[in-house]
């Protein structure tokens, strides 16, 4: 866990990357301490994996650069490289190699003495439960295993930092949770800096340390999951869960018309709303009888990630994906089940 | 970065792609498969040393000597029955008419026709020519060119041989004399090396070539790509390891495949296609592996510019067809007209394909072929100095 003072591990400067005119990252300057899981958070095409690509020098940043472990990213490419890891949402295994294969090649590309390799690869194996399949081609395994594989690919090198693109994309429900307590393992017990991206919330929350909410290519805000909440909180903001009987189709809409309401999405009879004064409830419930809604019930909730988004940047996380997959209990999609649209 | 560093990472590399391709059954097959079809093919649809045989000719006798067909006419007749006997070249048939003969043609259902013209037989008895027409279809060039050549032959030593019967019996000479008399001049061919050389001895060495050079050039860009498309290729960039060992690893698995494939061209030519290698074998190797080094910066470049698989195969094609044809390796270069030869000559195959022929066909030393390896290595080294910094940008896009 971060340590309060901890070495700066990574620190980005005005880092943009321009593709044809489009902005995808936008000067972001973000620090992340040694030994932090530092959550990046944001929709589809916020600028997460072209961050994450940009520190892993694949690819050069348009203006700004970053120091990771002090190592310049444009003038010691080769040292970052050497320092860092890295998880893309795109597996990277070769179908037609054995999990062992795959681990080797990148050990001698990573320059592991002959010596250490063989041990690494096995505890590794071990810890993933993977060892029986060592020597099985990567292309018979489910894509939990597959992920298995490919996180602990990462960490052959010994980095000091890995970067993991959406790590339980597309996983089931027990990979996920594999994986996330992977994650945790390797930050507590080796103190392994991790930068993780993700667009599940509730992933955010429990992983990260820190988390720099990302949209449109910037940093809207950043902080441990619980500061963020707190500052939605500070400022004034209720967010009242109402269970309504017989909801008409457009309940969110006749909410959101009152007076101090920021926003409001409904859930077949859920609707979930947050406005902008401390003493709102009362309104809220009010409003709703004004409006003809028969509640069951109604409560003041505490802020969510998805609240605290989209209070710092005025959009839902979900709003891409809503018409895709139907997401239940307010855009907190069962882990592992998120999903998004191919083609950025 | 050290050399052997660098070294070892290719060869790391090297293997990984190997180890994937020998996994691959299809391709496996494929590696087979593909130089036998080609051989087979080009073997088959271009004209070969040998002639084509039975060609369906209609025989037109328009002679008339006193109402009848005359006996000059039917002996010519006889005489060309005679040859094709021997020979089998062409399966004759009688026809009315001219025009009759014309339609037949038109029909496809004759290749050509000979006409004895009126009058044949009284021409050559009071001094004269007997006149023959060939009609021959123009709709297919080759074939026609070889059957007008034959008859044309046939005919002619059809002459030559009543011409000596002729001065056998006015001068009373014995044969051989009058035979002088009549042909003073004799011609004798010969190649400079011992046995005589068939299409495949002229196609395969060309044809080793090519297979090997676009094997690599074709390789090369897809086996990239294709990893950039399925996101390994990240894995690889972001390790601590040059980009020169990523071409150099990648190069040397491709090499690998196409030397394989080389030498399955080259066993098919000896063993099924009696082709005969009259120079060094370690020349030959050694000119393949020039002839990839003067094509891989193309590779290169064209991994480069192209953003996906498929891309990267239309750039390949579009290359690869005028080499395909124009580089000499199914047909002389000579053969074509100057300014498409200029445009042969800017192929690095051209050379290739020359130096191994003269190798393998005329068992050429390293010496003999000084021009072509120097053509060559300028090749090579030109095309790495403008790929290598596209690769290196297009890299980190």
């Amino acid at each position: 866990m971060a340590d309060a003072g901890a070495r700066k591990m990574i620190e980005t400067l005005g880092l943009t990357k321009r593709f044809n005119g489009f902005t995808a990252v936008d000067r972001v300057s973000l620090t992340v301490n040694e030994g932090e899981v530092y959550g990046l958070l944001g929709p589809n095409g916020a600028g997460k994996s072209t961050l994450i690509r940009m520190l892993t020098t694949l690819s050069n940043p348009s203006e700004g650069t970053a120091r990771i472990s002090g190592y310049d990213l444009l003038k010691d490419a080769e040292k970052v490289r050497e320092t860092v890891g890295i998880v893309s949402e795109k597996m990277i295994m070769y179908d037609r190699l054995t999990a062992y294969e795959n681990l080797r090649l990148f050990a001698k590309l990573y320059n592991v003495p002959r010596r250490e390799m063989d041990a690494r690869i096995e505890e590794l194996l071990k810890i993933v439960n993977m060892t029986k399949w060592a020597d099985e081609q990567i292309g018979k395994f489910s894509t939990g295993m597959k992920q298995r594989i490919n996180v602990i690919r990462a960490l052959v090198s010994m980095p000091r930092v890995v970067f993991m693109d959406e790590p339980t994309l597309g996983l089931d429900p027990q990979s996920t949770a594999d994986i996330r307590d992977f994650i945790k393992r390797l930050n507590e017990r080796d103190g392994l800096t991790i930068v993780l991206t993700t667009h599940i919330m509730n992933e955010a929350d429990v992983l990260c340390d820190r988390i720099g909410l990302i949209d449109k290519g910037r940093i809207a805000a950043e902080g441990s999951p619980a500061e963020l909440k707190a500052r939605i909180a500070d400022r004034g903001s209720t967010v009242v869960e109402l269970d309504i009987i017989d909801p008409p189709p457009d309940a969110a809409e006749r909410l959101r018309a009152v007076e101090g309401v920021r926003s409001a999405s409904q859930k077949e009879n859920c609707v979930h709303v947050i406005a902008s004064r401390e003493d709102a409830f009362q309104d809220i419930v009010n409003a709703s009888a004004r409006a003809g809604l028969r509640l069951r019930n109604a409560s003041v909730s505490q802020p969510s990630l998805e609240d605290v988004f989209l209070h710092f940047t005025g959009r839902a996380m979900v709003e891409e994906v809503k018409d895709k997959v139907p997401m239940r209990g307010g855009g907190h999609g069962p882990p592992g089940m998120g999903f998004r649209p191919r083609g950025r | 970065m050290g050399a052997k560093t660098l070294i070892s990472h290719s060869l790391w590399i090297a293997h990984k792609d190997l180890l994937e391709f020998s996994r691959n059954r299809v391709m496996l097959g494929m590696l087979f498969v593909f130089p036998l079809f080609m051989m087979l093919m080009t073997g088959y649809i271009f004209p070969s040393g040998n002639t084509i045989r039975d060609m369906p000719v209609a025989v037109v006798n328009l002679d008339d000597f006193n109402g009848t067909q005359g006996p000059e006419s039917l002996g010519f007749y006889a005489g060309l029955e005679a040859v094709n006997h021997r020979t089998g070249y062409f399966v004759l048939s009688n026809s009315s008419t001219e025009s009759a003969a014309r339609e037949q043609i038109t029909r496809g259902e004759r290749t050509g026709a000979v006409v004895i013209l009126a009058n044949f037989t009284s021409n050559l008895r009071t001094g004269g020519q007997g006149y023959v027409t060939v009609l021959y279809d123009q709709s297919k060039p080759q074939i026609s060119l070889q059957l007008t050549s034959i008859l044309n032959a046939v005919i002619s030593q059809m002459g030559t041989q009543r011409a000596v019967s002729t001065v056998n019996r006015t001068t009373g000479e014995d044969n051989n004399t009058s035979m002088a008399i009549v042909i003073p001049y004799k011609v004798q061919n010969k190649g400079t090396v011992p046995g005589n050389p068939n299409y495949f001895e002229f196609m395969a060495p060309g044809m080793m070539m090519m297979v090997v050079m676009f094997s690599v050039m074709t390789g090369l860009p897809r086996a990239i790509s294709h990893e950039k498309e399925a996101g390994t290729f990240d894995g690889v960039l972001a390790a601590p390891t040059s980009r020169f060992s990523i071409i150099l690893g990648k190069t040397i698995a491709q090499s690998v495949r196409g030397m394989i494939q080389g030498a399955v061209v080259l066993l098919l030519a000896l063993t099924l296609f009696g082709v005969t290698v009259n120079g060094s074998v370690l020349l030959v190797v050694f000119l393949l592996l020039l002839g990839i080094f003067s094509f891989i910066g193309l590779g290169i470049a064209i991994t480069s510019a192209a953003r996906d698989e498929e891309t990267a195969s239309t750039f390949m094609m579009v290359l690869q067809f005028p080499m395909l044809f124009l580089s000499g390796v199914f047909f002389p270069i000579e053969q074509m007209p100057v300014y498409m030869q200029y445009v042969a000559k800017a192929m690095p195959l051209t050379y290739a394909t020359s130096a191994m022929r003269k190798v393998v066909v005329l068992g050429a030393g390293l010496g003999d072929i000084l021009t072509e390896v120097a053509v060559l290595l300028v090749f090579g080294v030109v095309l790495l100095l403008v790929a290598i910094p596209l690769f290196k940008k297009a890299m980190t896009r």
